[in-house]
């Protein structure tokens, strides 16, 4: 690796790597997120290499083992380029045929390629893909065009350009300017301006200052940081060395999840490398500026999403949150002002010096500029990370690029904003996705998670997942957290266990005005807006759990029995077959029956019954 | 149990108090888990309470103060997960190997695990059993990856 010392040797550097890229004839592209791993991509890519070595192909062929390109439900993914071909949930056993019939002959294999739902058509390239078709990937689509662990790939797209032209062609002032007039929100959740965040950084008296990038995302159901660290660390480290070039930041931190391993070791192998190539560390590209970052993992505790439990957590404490009174900008880590901001925000940073904040904030909103990443998992079709531009509908979203909805059941809900957010009905979903719109149907953006529920998905059990999970994540340290959500728990329970009465509603309503205004922290602030929005948009679900003692979606199991139709059952024995407490009986071509104390209400048979028998009541 | 890498664990941080998250990580990727007698150890190097230590040691979630069995596997309960069946998948686990959430069998060899998110969200319901990821898991395939275990646990002994 060469040690850059000057803006032109940075330069040399991207030309050399561009005129050696320009030698590869085909560049084979293997997805390496973590959704393509559950699928056995690594399997996919080794047979790559053992096949290409055997052949002797190596030379004109690259192999990339890139990071997560979003579609993760149709892993593993292997792109070719230059013909841009897309092909998925591609096997071990497909490799040789790829390299003799598409690589050699030019021929598509049919099995491989995607098939659009509504067309019924096979497309080619991933540019044809409904669900790529109306995204746009300005932060996550370089994640297939580079190894996340080769820095040269990242050079060689342009990599560290947006640095030299801070350090060099940019004071501090011009920068936080350029940020602020792009409108660059935090993508964490809350929202707040770049800019201003960093211009009260720089303003903060002290001549030791910190970074920290946020990679915690605690928020269940949303991955865009994972993938983006996992798969562009450099990116978020460029990002986080610009930011420290405005505040006069001496070291970083980059704290990630403990779940998050690979993202752990990219991100540790891209330090190393900025380290070792002169972009990190002593006289960062010969500007006499100075900073170096490290890697710090946290131990599974979704408070530490919060700054001030974060920085906690970075000095080895438990991770309680504390009073805001003084901003983690004027005070944070050992007491020293500190900018911290999330993996996306930081990854937005290189663009927005790149090209501009005129570019910038010409996509998005008024208020919300720029594209979010989302996380669109659930029950929709299309599952996986899609990067849109704000303003877009839910609908768009849900249905063009998501494909609508999975089995056959109709779509009632999305959950965006996490344990923050709230559930927004299917007669809202002409609303545009920004910031403020979010937050006016009393959900919120949150980190970008984006849960479809479908008619299976009872609403009442969604506010009781997010109530137990709060209740859980709570350090503790504050009374109306601690305790509220305990007893609105209680209640949750109680209610889909059939044991509640009418009353009951409107106190869970005034204990969950009580937590969300007596609270310290952003947890217990905003930890009743999924049963409050739950409340506010559903609430015949509620009812029908109290004055029926039904549980509509059939989903709180001591309100459902399963029984099977013997007039529909064609004895199939499909169900009996999946049943893992073998609780139904039957002869062969005869109908089938549960017995009801063995069963364990896990619905597996009802998922496999192609005759629609299986009752649930 | 040898402690002596305990010692090396620490000199590795130099000492730093703000690394007991780390140190503690690392201590238990080398043990499996927390053992007292390390806690005690890490105490008197950082020159802290073992009070503090263990109020570390019990707030995080990553960490274990007792053994782990020699299978983990952990659960995610994720939103993603929780509707897509992730519930069902807990009730099988509990039902197989007999134990909740947070515990070990008594034969020493799975300990069930479950966490609030893996980020694996696109393929839920999820599951991480020895370091792979196993996506769109229903009742009937965890009862097949935990029979697949223990018979080749039965094939390994036989074999010896």
């Amino acid at each position: 690796m060469r040690k850059i010392k000057s803006v032109s040797d940075l330069e040399r550097w991207r030309q050399d790597i561009i005129s050696k890229q320009k030698e590869n004839g085909v560049v084979i592209s293997v997805c390496g997120g973590t959704g393509c791993h559950a699928y056995g991509c690594k399997k996919v890519r080794d047979q790559f290499a053992k096949t290409l070595r055997k052949s002797g192909n190596g030379q004109k062929i690259r192999l990339k083992f890139t990071g997560c390109r979003g579609f993760c439900e149709r892993g593993p993914i292997v792109t070719i380029q230059p013909q841009g071909i897309f092909y998925q949930r591609v096997q071990e056993k497909d490799i040789p045929l790829i390299l003799s019939e598409t690589i050699e002959q030019g021929k598509l294999l049919e099995h491989l390629l995607y098939e659009d739902s509504t067309t019924k058509r096979k497309v080619t390239s991933e540019k044809e893909v409904p669900f790529y078709k109306a995204q746009q990937r300005l932060v996550l689509g370089n994640n297939g065009l580079i190894e996340p662990t080769k820095i040269e790939d990242y050079i060689g797209i342009g990599g560290y350009q947006a640095l030299s032209k801070a350090l060099f062609n940019m004071k501090p002032e011009q920068i936080i300017d350029e940020i602020k007039a792009s409108g660059l929100r935090g993508r964490g959740g809350a929202g707040f301006p770049t800019g201003r965040k960093w211009e009260n950084c720089q303003k903060a008296p002290g001549d030791i200052k910190y970074i920290i990038c946020n990679c915690d995302e605690g928020d269940p159901g949303a991955y865009m940081d994972r993938s983006l660290l996992e798969g562009n660390p450099h990116s978020v480290l460029e990002g986080m060395i610009i930011g420290a070039f405005v505040i006069r930041g001496s070291h970083g931190y980059i704290y990630v999840r403990n779940e998050y391993p690979l993202a752990c070791k990219n991100a540790e192998t891209a330090i190393k490398q900025a380290r070792k190539s002169g972009l990190l560390g002593k006289n960062i590209l010969g500007s006499g500026f100075s900073f170096d970052a490290e890697i710090t993992k946290g131990g599974g505790a979704f408070v530490c999403g919060e700054s001030t439990a974060l920085i906690a957590s970075i000095e080895g404490r438990i991770g309680e949150p504390r009073s805001k009174q003084v901003h983690t900008v004027t005070q944070g880590l050992w007491g020293k002002p500190t900018n911290l901001n999330n993996v996306e925000t930081w990854a937005n940073v290189p663009l927005i010096i790149n090209k501009g904040s005129k570019w910038f904030s010409s996509i998005g909103t008024e208020k919300s500029k720029g594209t979010k990443i989302f996380s669109l998992v659930g029950k929709v079709k299309n599952t996986g990370l899609v990067e849109v531009p704000m303003g877009i509908t839910l609908k768009k979203i849900i249905f063009d690029i998501g494909g609508g909805q999975q089995d056959g059941k109709r779509i009632k809900a999305v959950q965006t904003g996490g344990p923050s957010g709230g559930c927004i009905p299917a007669s809202l979903f002409d609303l545009p996705v920004d910031f403020d719109s979010l937050t006016q149907v009393g959900s919120m953006m949150g980190s970008g998670g984006m849960i479809v529920m479908d008619e299976g998905t009872c609403m009442v059990d969604v506010a009781k997942y997010f109530v137990h999970f709060l209740e859980e994540e709570s350090c503790g340290k504050c009374l109306p957290c601690r305790e509220g959500l305990k007893r609105m728990r209680e209640i949750l329970d109680s209610i889909t266990e059939g044991r509640e009465n009418e009353e009951i509603l409107s106190l869970l309503e005034e204990l969950a005005e009580v937590v969300a205004d007596t609270s310290l922290c952003g947890l217990g602030k905003t930890a009743p807006n999924p049963v409050l929005s739950a409340l506010r948009y559903f609430r015949p679900e509620f009812e029908a759990h109290i004055h029926q003692k039904k549980c509509p979606a059939a989903v709180c199991m001591p309100l459902i029995q399963y029984s099977i139709s013997e007039e529909v059952c064609t004895g199939c024995g499909a169900c009996a077959k999946v049943c893992p407490t073998q609780a139904i009986k039957g002869e062969k071509k005869q109908s089938h029956h549960i017995l009801s104390e063995i069963c364990s209400k896990c619905g597996s048979c009802k998922d496999v019954c192609k005759a629609n028998a299986v009752m649930v009541q | 149990m040898n402690f002596e890498h305990v010692g090396k664990i620490i000199d590795r941080y130099q000492e730093k108090r703000t690394a007991l998250i780390s140190i503690l990580h690392d201590i238990q990727d080398r043990f499996n888990f927390l053992p007292e007698e390390a806690l005690r150890k890490v105490a008197s190097r950082l020159r802290m309470d073992l009070n503090d230590i263990y109020g570390v040691a019990t707030f995080y979630k990553s960490f274990s103060l007792i053994p782990k069995g020699k299978h983990s596997i952990t659960l995610c309960l994720g939103t993603a997960c929780h509707v897509r069946g992730g519930p069902k998948i807990l009730r099988e686990l509990t039902k197989e190997l007999k134990i909740e959430p947070g515990q070990t069998t008594a034969d020493k060899q799975f300990s069930l695990n479950v966490v609030n998110c893996l980020g694996v969200c696109a393929i839920g319901p999820v599951i991480f059993v020895d370091g792979k990821f196993y996506g769109e898991m229903n009742p009937i395939k965890t009862k097949r990856i935990i029979e697949k275990i223990n018979k080749n646990k039965k094939r390994n002994e036989v074999k010896s």
